[in-house]
């Protein structure tokens, strides 16, 4: 019974909790169980079983009542970026080790209204700042994956790299993560699950820790497409709390799935065809337009002429938001202090001492590009980039209903790889910034595996709030590719 | 744009982040690396486009100015290194 409802996915738990065939406390012991015997992989930062018990026994007692909300009695994972009202919440940063918030984050908060069940906070890189879970104060989360089932531990990516494994390794119906260059794309392709970021503005921002605030947006991991569909639709909402959340009504994306893709455009991006890109991505990608095809869509060749700037500009902006974000931890109102008798030295130290690696080139990189003299030659070149960038998607979505493109240049990477060279970690994102920077709604589905049995991904890009065809369209790849392998060891 | 120590010192004292001698040497390759390869944008003519300014097409919503929340003061400080009943506790500012 316990594996068995581990293995369910989410919108099959949710059925079944309505037809009564288990409860909410007996999925989410299940899954607290699940979450104790996969401590090897380091995906959570802070457990709560006690708070997710009394969550469940909440939810069985509204369905008792004829109450049940969109999610209720689901157990979900919730990256330890979002602000959860009395839970410690770290950013995985040494300089919020002991802050617990006083209040809830918007997404979070319309989760547990739907009646959702939080596990705990996952494990990610340090202020979102990373791409595979390297940087956290917390150490490394783990792959459930191994190279053909062997071999070195391997990196989930990230930065919402607990998240992922979460879902990868069955101790989470979903989970939530956020997404400022590919933060919920690259784990998803590297775990073997579904992840989404949707259109910014889709879902508030409100309460969920800044990293770079014209790129942040929130979304769901899950272990399938419709489930994906699920959680957005608990997530989404205008928020007056956050004036870039936008205020339009959130559709029933679970009634977009199921439609195909007949006679859907499909825009091939020729400028994605980067140099050295490893034969089994190119060759998973011309998969995937065959699967189009076979049921209907029409394949176009399209031109994105300035998506190889997309990466050198995304690190322009988003380190000078970043730098902008990180000045308030200053040891005064929150979060670490090292003391000192001047002021400047207490902020001096505490940032030095409470900030990682990558955190601090960041901060150093943003205040060099925003500094007097360099602003623009740098931040205001990146943001006109970023509008020729927006304007060749515009132009595509002319001829195109949705873009397929590969979620990443490779596999999951062994834990330690990547990190002498900062440009080698951040190419790990050279598919997924571009929707970032155009702020589009975009999506991972497993689709194959490497030469070595590992996942990969195919990504799909839509309109500016076409989330529905994003995610009907995903659909489609998710049922040609009928992608059923899992990690070695997990759920047997 | 090659970076050399004393900018990276200047530009560690704007961010107010404390980085001890020893490391300013590879700090400055790190980032003269990252630097140089953002630098490939000015292959591009940019001439006359227009910086981004908001992603999504909205126009930004007004609402009165008014108080709507408050007198929270003890949960403000709740998560301060160092209080003394309602006031958050720094060293001295002003000689």
């Amino acid at each position: 019974m316990t594996a068995a409802l581990t293995e369910l996915t989410l919108g099959q738990a949710r059925d079944g909790l309505a037809k009564g065939e288990f409860s909410s406390r007996e999925l989410t012991e299940a899954h607290i169980a699940a979450v104790e015997g996969a401590r090897d992989l380091n995906a959570f930062i802070t457990e709560t079983p006690e708070r997710a018990l009394a969550m469940a026994d909440a939810s069985d007692a509204r369905r008792g009542n004829g109450e049940a909300g969109a999610m209720d009695g689901i157990p979900i994972a919730v990256k330890d970026l979002y602000c959860t009202d009395g839970v410690r919440t770290t950013a995985a940063s040494r300089i919020l080790e002991s802050f617990v918030p006083p209040y809830e984050s918007s997404v979070t908060a319309n989760l547990w209204r739907a009646g959702a069940v939080m596990l705990g906070k996952t494990n990610m890189d340090e202020f979102a700042m990373g791409s595979a879970n390297m940087f956290s104060f917390k150490g490394p989360a783990i792959n459930p994956w191994r190279r053909d089932g062997d071999g070195p531990p391997l990196v989930p990516g990230g930065s919402s790299g607990g998240s992922a494994a979460a879902v990868a390794a069955r101790v989470a119906l979903g989970a939530i993560g956020t997404d400022t260059g590919g933060s919920i794309r690259q784990p998803a392709s590297f775990c073997g699950v579904v992840g989404m970021k949707p259109t910014y503005g889709r879902c508030s921002r409100w309460g969920i820790v800044a990293f770079a605030s014209s790129l942040d947006q929130a979304g769901p991991l899950a272990r399938s497409v419709r489930d994906c569909a699920i959680m957005l639709g608990a997530m989404a909402g205008h928020d007056p709390r956050d004036s870039t959340s936008v205020d339009r009504p959130v559709p029933d994306y679970e009634a977009a799935l199921g439609g195909g893709v007949k006679g859907l455009r499909v825009g091939i991006p020729a400028e994605y065809r980067v140099d050295d890109m490893p034969e089994e991505i190119e060759r998973l990608w011309a998969q995937g337009v065959e699967w189009m095809k076979g049921q209907g869509a029409e394949a176009v060749d399209i031109s994105l002429p300035h998506t190889r700037y997309a990466l050198p500009a995304y690190y322009i902006v988003a380190p000078a938001e970043a730098s902008s974000n990180l000045a308030r931890y200053d040891g005064v109102k929150y979060g670490l202090r090292v003391p000192s008798d001047d002021l400047t030295e207490m902020y001096q130290k505490t940032r030095a001492a409470g900030f990682g690696p990558e955190v601090k080139r960041r901060v150093l990189i943003g205040t060099y590009v925003l500094s007097a003299g360099y602003y623009d030659a740098y931040y205001l070149k990146a943001q006109k980039l970023r509008t020729l960038i927006a304007a060749d998607f515009r132009a595509a979505f002319q001829r195109v209903d949705v873009i397929l493109t590969p979620t990443a240049p490779s596999a999951a990477f062994a834990v330690g790889e990547k990190m002498d060279d900062p440009i080698a970690m951040y190419l790990n994102d050279v598919f997924t910034v571009p929707a970032s920077m155009a702020g589009l709604p975009a999506i991972s589905i497993p689709a194959g595996l490497s030469a070595e049995g590992l996942p990969l991904g195919l990504h799909l890009i839509g309109r500016p709030f076409d989330e529905e065809t994003v995610l009907r369209a995903a659909q489609a790849v998710e049922e040609a590719a009928g992608f059923t392998a899992r990690p070695e060891g997990v759920g047997r | 744009m090659s970076i050399d120590k004393a900018t990276v010192a200047r530009i560690a004292r704007l961010a107010h982040l404390d980085v001890p001698e020893d490391d300013l040497e590879a700090l400055a390759g790190e980032l003269s690396n990252i630097l140089g390869w953002v630098e490939q944008l000015g292959e591009v003519d940019t001439e006359g486009v227009a910086p981004m300014t908001s992603v999504v097409e909205v126009t930004l919503p007004r609402r009165a100015d008014e108080v709507t929340d408050g007198g929270d003061a003890d949960k403000i400080v709740a998560n301060a290194p160092q209080r003394d009943g309602d006031f958050f506790v720094v060293p001295k500012v002003i000689e």
